[in-house]
């Protein structure tokens, strides 16, 4: 094997993540505890950083390097820019809320930027071993963040269910890997897909892999029926790491979701779309209906998210490059109002008070019309209100499905959001129309108040003027795939 | 290993010798009472296993898998099985009550397995078996070869692993907790006399009457 310097040229964003990772590690140690904000302002700095070289290395034509284990094309330098933004919202959301509660230290922010560059090796990947490698280090941060608070008995409880179904997804998936592997004779996506063309390996080994790949995959979304752990985790987890765990690891899944199913097994697409219709379905149906049975809201946005990992999984299981995009374009607008969500939850919370319960939202309206305004963007969002961008969201996905003769399949999913509308009304109804229930004053720095007003109202602007960001989905998927 | 008629190579007496400890460690393991005499069982598990893919020669695998499992896997976990107070007749408890589901669930899983890896889809004839390799080559230099070459990137990714591995354990574990002694070196240094010893002037006293001796009460 010939090796270039050059090679790594695409994948320093990684590299660069990395060598910053490792210098935060060793500044932290040097910083007393009422100088943590340097290491805050490094984190920020970083990402920047990440985002402004892969700006600079965007490109249209697929790049393979070392041994074709990392592929840099248009759909991974998109999905990274948005992932270097939703991580750097969660850090600024956050900062507040660490600091009241002893959590303000520079393991949170080494886990978090660890999270990140697993999931920007999961969004690259063009091998078996490196998506599952890049997902393992994904977890490990996430299951470590979340048991971060070591004093609180219910996060403990958490991350120990997370890590416990975590690794038997791992093992699902490793599983069905090793199947595909044994039938095909490659772990490179690229070989797979020919070998799969050609028609080697038997069809029932095959699907047997595609089967475990799909369950492990549909853990890790928190798609019905695999989806037990994400309401105790979105619960016990600390807001913070709920707003990330919500967040940016949508748009690894999708990434993810894409290179195995996709890239790997398009041959197979009749069999994992039957399956992907079924775990959709499910996550719509029990998502939403279950929901409107929640009074905690970080649990509620918990079942929300089931319910829009189900809308998710439509546009890719419409197997057409419209259905990919419009998943896509999904992804991208559900971590913006998952922040959105968890950040009003730690704008109004404060010290000893978490702001989780559904009747802490009573009356904000008279207590903060502004934030109130902002929460009602985020909820006809997330319920599919136009013109907030949510609807366009799931427009494209319901147009993917249809184009796919998949007509009864849409007619479900909007009976499922019509009922999903339900209980984000309500909360408009206790916002606005109910007396609150208390009259302290909503503390929160102003760079965390700039930040979710942006957040918000690109919310809405992103709904009038759906076209630019529709457009680069379109143009990543079709100059990746 | 092509066989000559009803003579067996050496090569599949080795299999077989192998195959047959390695049945019975395994067994032994589920079936000990005493969970030390298990975990022997199971080190011996091991050390066949790695017998067995000598002969395939994957050497180095071999001694990775003796090395690691054996030599600090297991003896880990000797320390933490005999440090521990098990209580096995808890442990046994409820046996025969879930025997009745517990073994139809079993021969059903066995039955599946059977059908799924039985020869029809992964049997021998399915895949060819691997050429032998000439002498002197070397399994360790190949693997060494692929890793730093081939998958040195998957490589580099599972030392980023590690390194999470040992932030986290570390962010997870370490505090300073209020009920834990510690010494402090520097403070046990610099300590001076005079924090720990005072000279006290008093007058001589006279030995007691015999009225005050009581049980209990420390001789002059």
């Amino acid at each position: 094997m010939n090796f270039n310097m050059t090679d790594l040229i695409p994948m320093l964003p990684e590299i660069f993540l990395l060598a910053m990772l490792s210098l935060i590690l060793i500044v932290d140690v040097m910083l007393k505890d009422g100088q943590r904000f340097v290491t805050y302002v490094l984190s920020l700095l970083t990402l920047a950083g990440c985002a402004w070289l892969t700006f600079r290395g965007l490109n249209t034509e697929p790049v393979y390097v070392l041994s074709s284990m990392f592929v840099d094309d248009a759909m991974s330098d998109v999905l990274k820019l948005a992932l270097y933004l939703a991580v750097a919202i969660m850090l600024v959301y956050s900062r507040g809320y660490l600091q009241l509660r002893g959590l303000y230290k520079g393991e949170f922010y080494v886990l978090t930027l660890f999270a990140a560059l697993g999931m920007m090796v999961m969004i690259s990947a063009s091998h078996f071993i490196t998506l599952y490698l890049g997902l393992e280090l994904l977890s490990l941060s996430l299951y470590a963040m979340v048991a971060l608070n070591r004093d609180s008995p219910v996060a403990t409880e958490a991350a120990m269910k997370y890590f416990v179904l975590g690794a038997i997804a791992s093992g699902m998936l490793l599983y069905g890997m090793s199947m595909i592997y044994g039938s095909t004779g490659s772990l490179l996506l690229s070989d797979v897909s020919v070998a799969l063309q050609e028609g080697i390996g038997q069809k029932i080994p095959l699907v047997f892999g595609v089967v475990f790949i799909v369950a492990g995959l549909a853990f890790k979304l928190g798609a019905v029926p695999f989806h037990m752990w994400v309401p105790d985790v979105y619960q016990g987890a600390p807001t913070p790491v709920t707003l990330f765990i919500s967040s940016a690891p949508k748009l690894a899944a999708f990434a993810f979701s894409i290179r195995l199913l996709v890239q790997g097994l398009e041959v197979l697409h009749t069999d994992w779309r039957d399956m992907l219709i079924l775990l959709s379905v499910l996550s719509m149906a029990i998502g939403n209906i279950t929901a409107i049975a929640q009074t905690n809201l970080k649990r509620m946005l918990a079942y929300s998210t089931i319910s829009h990992m189900g809308f998710l999984l439509l546009g890719i299981l419409a197997g057409s490059q419209n259905g990919y995009s419009a998943s896509m374009f999904y992804s991208v607008v559900y971590a913006l109002m998952s922040l959105g969500g968890f950040g009003m939850i730690l704008l109004l919370s404060r010290q000893g008070f978490e702001s989780e319960e559904l009747d802490d939202l009573k009356g904000l309206n008279a207590r903060s019309p502004w934030a109130a305004f902002l929460m009602l963007l985020l909820l006809f969002s997330m319920a599919g209100i136009p013109p907030t961008v949510g609807f366009y969201a799931k427009l494209s996905v319901l147009q993917a499905v249809v184009e796919a003769d998949l007509i009864w399949l849409a007619v479900v999913a909007v009976l499922f959001s019509l009922i999903g509308a339900f209980y984000y009304l309500r909360i408009v109804k206790l916002m606005y129309f109910d007396e609150p229930l208390q009259n302290a004053p909503i503390e929160a720095s102003s760079d965390m108040r700039m930040a979710l007003s942006v957040n918000g109202l690109a919310i809405l602007a992103l709904g009038i003027l759906p076209g630019p960001l529709m457009n680069i989905c379109a143009i990543a998927i079709q100059a990746s795939l | 290993m092509p066989n000559t008629g009803d003579e067996m190579t050496f090569t599949q007496f080795v299999f077989y010798f192998f195959s047959a400890i390695l049945l019975f460690a395994g067994l032994r393991v589920i079936t000990a009472r005493n969970p030390v005499h298990a975990a022997l069982y199971l080190v011996l598990a091991f050390f066949t296993a790695a017998g067995l893919w000598m002969t395939l020669e994957a050497e180095f695998l071999a001694i990775t898998l003796v090395l690691v499992y054996v030599g600090a896997v297991m003896v880990l976990f000797l320390f933490v099985v005999m440090m521990l107070d098990i209580n096995l007749d808890k442990l046994r408890e409820g046996f025969w009550d879930y025997l009745p589901l517990a073994l139809p669930v079993a021969i059903l899983l066995m039955l599946e397995m059977a059908v799924v890896l039985g020869g029809r889809f992964f049997g021998l004839d399915k895949a060819a078996t691997p050429a032998a390799h000439p002498a002197g080559y070397s399994n360790t230099k190949e693997l060494g070869r692929l890793l730093y070459t081939q998958y040195v990137y998957p490589f580099e990714i599972a030392a980023v692993i590690l390194l999470v591995a040992i932030v986290a354990a570390i962010a997870l574990t370490m505090r300073k907790r209020k009920d834990t002694k510690y010494l402090d070196p520097a403070r046990q240094i610099a300590v001076k006399r005079r924090d720990r010893v005072r000279l006290v002037k008093m007058p001589a006293e006279k030995r007691m009457e015999t009225g005050s001796q009581k049980a209990g009460e420390p001789q002059p």
